[in-house]
């Protein structure tokens, strides 16, 4: 089994990192650089929970593997927020109700956060075609759909954001 | 779940992937991953080598050029489904692109993994059949063309030697008179088709057929051609009649399986309809 030496820089940091090849991209955020924010859920590709964007696209991290991410750019959920300021999206969840248990939440909000970099004013057939690859077991999608709305309209008003 | 132990190598040229699948039969190409590295995890498959194609240049676009669309096997389905081109002129593959997995998978997997692969269950395999695509595959000797009626041999299996690698889907460049469509019933997104039907077709002024793809997803052991199907609307004025005729001969075609999806006759009386709607759409289209 071969180890390959990978550079990546996740959430703004550069960090190196020595992994066999099977290592998988959501096991190298969570048990190598203790970022326990991206969850794993179903571990089979289906619900998303694991949802990173790896160089600006919402991937599944489980279906990913680490060495895959050699040379690329990774933002997880603990790199929305910048400067003690929230990301509009992670406000939107908080005003909105958009959580019950929490677990889908920070793929959730990945997503959203791609989506509306892809499409700031986007419809709510738009918002529930662009997060059906991620599922909430809670069924809380109509109060997700409205912190996404609720952070689309945030961000028509606000600075572009960093993340 | 953790895949079985494996080496990896990511070449940045074809001659250097052909090289490294030659030196090991037991290797596998990495493409966009999504069927490949969940049947890992399932311990379904254990390839010994990852050749990771990622890093090659040159293996994703989409263009026209000499009669043909010529797609890149690397090209991901996202950028199939966001392509203006592919969205204005090519409404079957359109179609296609947005029913395959969801949207995150679909920014990583590829269209040419979702050929090789050869799932039955594949979205893209009937639409190429209705298409008449062909694909291009480089080994150590040079490239070749396979038509993709000679493609599927089988479940999970292609006519691609193992130390061959698919470099470009083509498919006929859109005609005035063609239309197409591709219709999927699925119990949720990102399922397996319970029943899919992909329908190309071309129409003259008059209205007659000049030419017919249909052919049929999740409906058999590899996705299924249907020339009787085919044969009932090429050279005959398509309407109603005709729609209801070659739906079911396509209905006859497939060969489903009771699971729990659907029973046999379930999956029959799905493909009867939507062949049907598929070919109304698909006419429309084609007027356009």
């Amino acid at each position: 089994m071969s180890t390959h030496h990978i550079q990546l820089t996740i959430n703004g940091q550069t960090r190196e990192a020595d992994v066999p090849a099977r290592l998988l991209l959501v096991h190298l955020i969570r048990d190598n650089f203790d970022l326990t924010g991206t969850h794993i859920g179903c571990d089979t590709t289906s619900c998303g929970a694991c949802t990173v964007l790896l160089n600006g696209k919402p991937v599944k991290s489980c279906t990913v593997l680490a060495v895959q991410a050699d040379g690329g750019e990774v933002l997880t959920v603990e790199g929305l927020e910048q400067g003690g300021q929230l990301h509009p999206v992670q406000e939107g969840f908080t005003a909105k109700h958009g959580l019950q248990c929490g677990f889908c939440t920070p793929g959730m909000m990945m997503t959203a956060v791609a989506l509306l970099r892809e499409n700031p004013d986007p419809t709510e057939d738009e918002i529930r075609w662009g997060i059906s690859g991620n599922l909430c077991r809670c069924t809380g999608y109509m109060n997700i759909v409205k912190a996404i709305q609720y952070a689309a309209e945030k961000m028509k008003t606000r600075e572009p954001q960093p993340a | 779940m953790i895949p079985p132990a494996f080496d990896y190598a990511a070449p940045t040229s074809l001659p250097d992937a052909l090289a490294l699948l030659g030196q090991n039969p037991e290797a596998k190409i990495l493409a966009g991953g999504h069927s490949l590295i969940p049947a890992m995890k399932f311990r379904l498959a254990t390839p010994a080598l990852l050749v990771d194609i990622n890093k090659i240049d040159g293996l994703a676009y989409i263009r026209e050029e000499g009669g043909w669309l010529k797609i890149g096997a690397l090209t991901r389905e996202a950028d199939l489904d966001q392509s203006a081109l592919v969205r204005e002129k090519y409404p079957l593959l359109a179609d296609t692109a947005r029913m395959i997995a969801d949207p995150l998978v679909r920014n990583l997997a590829t269209v040419g993994g979702n050929l090789a692969h050869a799932d039955p269950a594949n979205d893209h395999p009937a639409t190429m059949l209705a298409y008449r695509a062909e694909v291009t595959a480089i080994g150590p000797t040079g490239s070749r063309v396979i038509p993709i009626a000679e493609f599927f041999t089988g479940p999970f299996t292609t006519s691609l030697a193992a130390d061959e690698i698919l470099t470009e889907i083509r498919l006929p460049a859109r005609k005035p008179g063609d239309g197409g469509c591709y219709l999927k019933i699925e119990r949720k997104v990102g399922d397996y088709a319970t029943a899919a039907v992909a329908v190309q077709i071309n129409v003259d002024n008059a209205g007659v057929c000049k030419s017919a793809g249909i052919a049929l997803t999740n409906l058999g052991l590899t996705p299924i051609p249907c020339a009787a199907a085919e044969a009932v609307l090429v050279g005959h004025t398509l309407n109603e009649a005709a729609f209801k005729a070659a739906a079911q001969r396509a209905a006859e075609a497939a060969e489903p399986t009771s699971d729990y999806r659907g029973d046999e006759d379930y999956k029959r009386a799905l493909v009867r309809t939507l062949t049907v709607r598929a070919l109304r759409t698909a006419l429309e289209r084609a007027r356009l």
